[in-house]
């Protein structure tokens, strides 16, 4: 059952954006979400998006996969979006039902906040679709390296990651083993009131958690032995390098910005 | 003479807090290029030893040199760590990261050394390992022996003088221990690396240049293997095996054959024994006799076609079962082998349940398990399922609880259930009075694991499926655990063992099925599925010892039936041709 679930969504690829670095990915994602919040209007937002979509037809990844990502968080679009539909009262009245106004532009703002969300979730499923988890880490770390002057764990932060990231399949499949081990022995974890269920989930739990901790210990154990002692001193085999298609993506980004500040200016909407 | 690269002068070692020494007063030396076995029950120090040499734990007195260092310092450890690499018995809990080759190169960027020299470094170390292909691959996709191999080859990549081995092919199949084992025999011969390896395989120590038997932290018994296993007696009451040849040339010498000392393997036997007298082959006794059907009870399991399919519709689909049928009669003991990812722990879960699957159908006592109305609590109340390291699934405060739960899930009356306990404890050879109010994490492995079967038999299950039930165990623990299946199939349970051992499964079981790739490749009584030896070999799987003397005779024109493989009769047919030779047998 939970067998072959994915970790993260990275989807393999040899695009422009998969080569890129993995720093620059992050750092256009993080600048794109800033130009989201910059722009002002509808003109903006789509000029972001004919941005996005160009940027994910490259990579060949099937739009679906992109849209995928906004099922979680569907609720709470649709949950903006009345909101503001329903609590902005200015303007012009277009429907009124009993007590309930709804104006142009309560209208027009629901539908701003709502685009809005949707463009900050595409944005960042751009980046994670395109960019393995492991490359990310190795990008957060590298870009937080800096702040080690000031004590922040960078490494260590970014080990920990790593880790949880070659560990979370390998504790699904036990979670899953100890389950069936379970069901064997007659365990019922499907039915029953939230209190029971909950109950049941016990004799799962204790096995996983006693599990990772040996775990743990082990690879701890393996670790030391391979003479690790943290970040200090440490080299990597594999450097991170910017390349030209990293300046050509930055360059792309600040002409994305600079183009909606320009509509922001002319109040083109 | 070569010179010493470990050097102990009586070490001794104490955990914290712990009563007595895990490791005491062992003198030891370790020649540079030498290949060392250790063996020894669980808990005799082997594994403290181990860490000892990796500098993981110092010594509490005592001397210990490795490579010239005596580690004091946190440095001197960092040192001997560097020349003395170590693979551990889990090949999933010492792979740090989530692609093979960054994991290569862990120790040495741990290190320090330029990028450069690593990359050079991590190839040349994935080729010497033949993991090359697989430089990009995720440890997660990959089988335990390939686990283990990138394991030796993150070690090897820090150019180490000695590689210790602890235990690291115990969780591995066949295939993946004898990939393993010729990969450290490989090193130590054409890179000249001190290997150090410590195991419960009598075959593998059997092929070491040296053997050490650790008992109670103490060496008890040094030498070359064969000086070693001609011990038989003390090497038994050590907890340990001898390889089956020498039990063969024991059983041999008993019946007057003349043999000279220190027979160890198939080839020595062979060519022994081939060159004497012997009786003319005899076609007309070649053909297996058919034998009668088994006990014949009532068919209580039936598979008829049995077909899944993992991640349907998904890149990574791939096929565990392909219409597989058999069955199972009541009072059977079958076994069920193949190597890893044949498809036998899917098919188990089959088979009560716990997975269904389309096309193909199961019927427990006649009942379909595919039908919507089948009540599966009675399904599994009446086949028990024992998992692989049934051990990992003990949660309760106390064994006496955690015995109950599976009765306690059935809805039975208390006092009904505290009898089922007491029971079931004592079917595992367990004193309820001494462990039911301990904890489970208390006792020891084995103790733990008959915990947890005693927690299916308290459902009082008529079949019982046991998925490798002595994976793990030293050999006397192995011997215990066997004998205690033998005793429950005894008592009248429906027995089905998987395992790829097929000495165990040819020891017990009435009949066997092979998996491969999910088919069943061969199915029949274990003389008659041990004459495909070469097929079997191909698939990964071996047959025993004794059956492959039996060929390597019948070959070499010895009158020997096709379908022996017992040590006993083995003997007897190799007698018989003597005395027909005209060898005196006294």
């Amino acid at each position: 059952m939970l067998k072959g679930m994915t970790l993260g969504q990275y989807f393999p690829g040899d695009s422009l954006i998969h080569r890129l670095d993995p720093r620059t990915k992050l750092l256009a994602t993080i600048a794109l979400i800033a130009i989201v919040f910059v722009s002002q209007g509808f003109a903006g937002f789509l000029l972001i998006a004919a941005f996005v979509l160009a940027c994910a037809a490259s990579t060949k990844i099937h739009l679906k996969f992109l849209i995928r990502g906004l099922k979680p968080i569907f609720f709470i679009i649709v949950f903006t979006f009345v909101l503001n539909l329903f609590f902005q009262t200015g303007g012009n009245e277009l429907v009124r039902v009993g007590p309930v106004r709804i104006t142009d532009q309560g209208l027009r703002m629901a539908s701003f906040m709502a685009v809005r969300l949707i463009l900050l979730v595409v944005c960042s499923q751009l980046l994670t679709l395109t960019t393995s988890p492991i490359a990310l880490t190795d990008g957060l770390e590298t870009l937080f390296r800096p702040l080690t002057v000031i004590h922040f764990p960078a490494h260590e932060i970014a080990m920990m990651m790593s880790i949880a990231l070659r560990f979370i399949p390998t504790l699904m499949d036990e979670a899953d083993k100890i389950m069936k081990a379970q069901k064997a022995r007659g365990a019922n974890f499907e039915t029953g009131s939230l209190i029971q269920r909950a109950k049941a989930m016990i004799p799962l739990l204790v096995p996983l958690f006693v599990g990772a901790f040996r775990r743990a210990e082990e690879l701890a154990l393996a670790m030391d032995a391979r003479c690790y002692r943290g970040g200090a001193g440490r080299t990597r085999m594999k450097q991170l390098k910017f390349q030209g298609i990293d300046a050509l993506a930055a360059l792309a980004i600040l002409m994305l910005l600079a183009a909606v500040i320009v509509l922001n200016h002319f109040r083109v909407f | 003479m070569k010179k010493a690269i470990i050097e102990a002068k009586n070490v001794s070692f104490t955990y914290e807090g712990a009563p007595s020494p895990a490791v005491q007063d062992v003198s030891l030396t370790v020649t540079e290029g030498e290949f060392l076995a250790i063996l020894g029950r669980n808990g005799s120090g082997k594994s403290t030893f181990a860490k000892l040499l990796n500098a993981l734990q110092l010594p509490s007195s005592g001397q210990l040199t490795v490579n010239g260092i005596r580690p004091e310092t946190e440095d001197d450890c960092y040192e001997v760590r560097k020349s003395c690499g170590m693979v551990f018995q889990n090949p999933d809990n010492q792979i740090v990261t989530t692609i093979v080759e960054e994991d290569c190169a862990f120790g040495l960027e741990n290190l320090g050394t330029p990028p450069q020299e690593i990359r050079a470094r991590v190839d040349d170390a994935l080729r010497s390992v033949g993991m090359s292909d697989y430089a990009q691959a995720s440890p997660s996709m990959l089988s335990g022996g390939q686990k283990q191999r990138i394991a030796v080859a993150g070690v090897l990549a820090m150019k180490p003088r000695i590689i210790v081995f602890d235990e690291s092919t115990a969780m591995l199949d066949p295939i993946g221990r004898r990939d393993v084992f010729s990969l450290a025999r490989k090193l130590n011969l054409e890179e000249g690396i001190t290997i150090v390896w410590i195991t419960h395989f009598m075959e593998e120590a059997a092929l070491a240049d040296r053997l050490v038997v650790m008992d109670s932290g103490r060496i008890a018994l040094e030498g070359a293997p064969r000086e070693v296993f001609a011990r038989t007696e003390q090497v038994l009451s050590l907890g340990l095996d001898v390889p089956e040849m020498m039990k063969l040339a024991d059983a041999l010498r008993q019946a007057g054959v003349k043999l000279p000392e220190g027979l160890m393997t198939v080839n020595e036997m062979a060519v022994e024994l081939s060159g004497r007298p012997h009786a003319a082959p005899n076609a007309a006794a070649e053909a297996p006799e058919e034998k009668a059907a088994a006990p014949g009870g009532k068919a209580v399991i039936e598979v008829r076609d049995l077909t899944h399919v993992y991640m349907a519709g998904t890149p990574f689909e791939a096929k565990a079962l392909d219409s597989v049928s058999l069955d199972i009669a009541q009072g059977e003991f079958i076994g069920i082998i193949g190597h890893t990812g044949s498809g036998k722990s899917t098919l188990i879960s089959h088979l009560n349940g716990l997975e269904k699957s389309l096309p193909g159908e199961v019927k427990v006592n006649g009942v379909d398990l595919g039908d919507k109305d089948t009540n599966l609590i009675d399904v599994r109340r009446n086949v028990g399922l024992v998992f692989q390291y049934p051990e990992y699934q003990l949660f309760e405060e106390t064994v006496a609880k955690d015995v109950a739960y599976g009765p306690t899930n059935l809805g039975l009356d208390p006092n009904e259930i505290d009898a089922r306990v007491t029971w079931a404890l004592k079917q595992v050879g367990l004193d309820p009075a001494e462990v039911a109010e301990k904890s489970p994490f208390e006792l020891s492995g084995g103790q733990k694991r008959r915990v947890a079967i005693a927690g299916v038999l308290a459902m009082k299950p008529a079949i019982l499926i046991l998925d490798e039930p002595a994976a793990g165990l030293d050999p006397q623990g192995r011997r215990d655990m066997l004998q205690l299946i033998r005793g429950i199939h005894d008592n009248g349970t429906t027995v089905v063992m998987v395992s790829h051992s097929m000495d165990d499964v040819g020891r017990f079981c009435d009949k066997l099925y092979v998996l491969s790739k999910g088919e069943i490749a061969y199915s029949g009584t274990p003389a008659e599925v041990f004459t495909h030896d070469r097929r079997l070999h191909e698939i990964g799987l071996d047959v025993p010892e004794c059956a492959k003397l039996a060929r390597r005779l019948r070959e070499a024109g010895f009158d020997m039936p096709a379908d022996i493989y017992r040590t006993e009769d083995v003997c007897a047919a190799i007698v018989r041709n003597l005395n027909a030779g005209g060898e005196a047998a006294c």
